[in-house]
């Protein structure tokens, strides 16, 4: 993955609006977020995630300056995600976006795919 | 000496992070060791330091290092489950224990490690520790290996003293060695070890000397 450019990525999810695309979109905190270790201060765990959802967008547009909003409109609704760093293409073709903090881990991610994600 | 020691956990690195002491001191005694992975932690927020995984390389990246890690700690026999990373809990607890049970009576171990099934904190760590502990219970008291849970984190303490400690002293270089291997898992972890150690060079050897420590409580049927 590298660091989001928005004219890139916008082309990137542009080619995506208008068909059925499988959605992986996950925010996480940490397993351990609730422990006491290792000096942090526990909070609560939070995480949710929707993998192979089959959505249709009819507008995709990413936002800010970094790090950067995603809001894909639906005809009944959106999906957004906030705190996007890196993306890349893969060799599938897949449009992978994610949120890195300062020590690399993934705080958030929004994946596009025209074929189903792995289970 | 143990016939046979199987370790059943859910996610690359717990089987070194939990049990790689007991693993290490088991294989130079010459006993085998199997380890029964539950998933490939699909969904591990932890990508390196700098990140070179991301959310769909991260499963085989994990599988190579699970295998690396085991292959330090002396043992080669890795099999997976392919169950889904922070789904355990929510699968049909039946058909897990059963599926587990079917394992467990094909190795036909002496003793199998696993996570304790009230305080091992991970929802997925506890979900395959109670199937681990429903198959066993399902098996006839002749056949059923001994069960040893470990347990930490919030809660923990209130199961009081353990019933075994393992003095992995012997063993913490190799341990310490696969604890790397897990490097998308491990590396910021180290780093933040090392930064803290700058500060205060007592925190390394206190880190290493809490991974020489294995708890273990002693499932009873």
């Amino acid at each position: 993955m590298k660091p989001i450019q928005t004219a890139t990525v916008q082309d990137a999810l542009q080619a995506f609006v208008n068909r059925d695309v499988y959605l992986h979109i996950e925010t996480t905190n940490g397993a351990y977020a609730a422990q006491n270790m290792q000096g942090q201060t526990p909070t609560m765990a939070v995480c949710a995630y929707v993998r192979n959802a089959v959505v249709r967008f009819t507008r995709a547009t990413i936002a800010g300056n970094g790090p950067y909003r995603a809001g894909l409109q639906m005809d009944q609704g959106w999906i957004y995600a906030e705190g996007l760093t890196d993306w890349t293409l893969d060799e599938q073709g897949r449009l992978l976006m994610a949120g890195h903090d300062a020590e690399g881990r993934l705080a958030i991610s929004l994946q596009l795919s025209l074929t189903p994600f792995h289970v | 000496m143990e016939r046979h020691v199987m370790v059943i956990m859910p996610h690359p690195d717990d089987e070194t992070m939990a049990c790689g002491g007991s693993i290490a001191l088991h294989r130079q005694a010459g006993t085998p060791v199997t380890i029964l992975c539950g998933t490939l932690g699909e969904m591990g927020r932890n990508m390196g330091n700098p990140f070179f995984a991301n959310r769909e390389t991260l499963p085989a990246l994990r599988e190579k290092e699970l295998r690396e890690a085991c292959e330090i700690l002396g043992t080669t026999d890795v099999r997976l489950m392919g169950l889904r990373d922070k789904t355990i809990e929510f699968l049909d607890p039946e058909w897990l224990s059963s599926r587990i049970r079917a394992d467990i009576e094909a190795i036909r171990p002496s003793l199998v490690l696993t996570y304790h099934p009230l305080y091992s904190v991970h929802p997925d760590h506890m979900a395959l520790g109670a199937a681990v502990v429903r198959a066993v219970a399902a098996m006839s008291p002749a056949d059923r290996p001994a069960v040893h849970l470990r347990a930490f984190g919030t809660g923990s303490e209130t199961l009081g003293k353990p019933d075994l400690v393992v003095d992995a002293t012997p063993v913490i270089e190799v341990k310490m060695a696969a604890i790397a291997a897990h490097k998308s898992q491990t590396q910021g972890m180290f780093a933040r070890m090392e930064a803290k150690a700058a500060e205060d060079p007592a925190f390394k050897e206190q880190m290493i000397k809490q991974r020489t420590i294995e708890n273990y409580w002693i499932q009873k049927y």
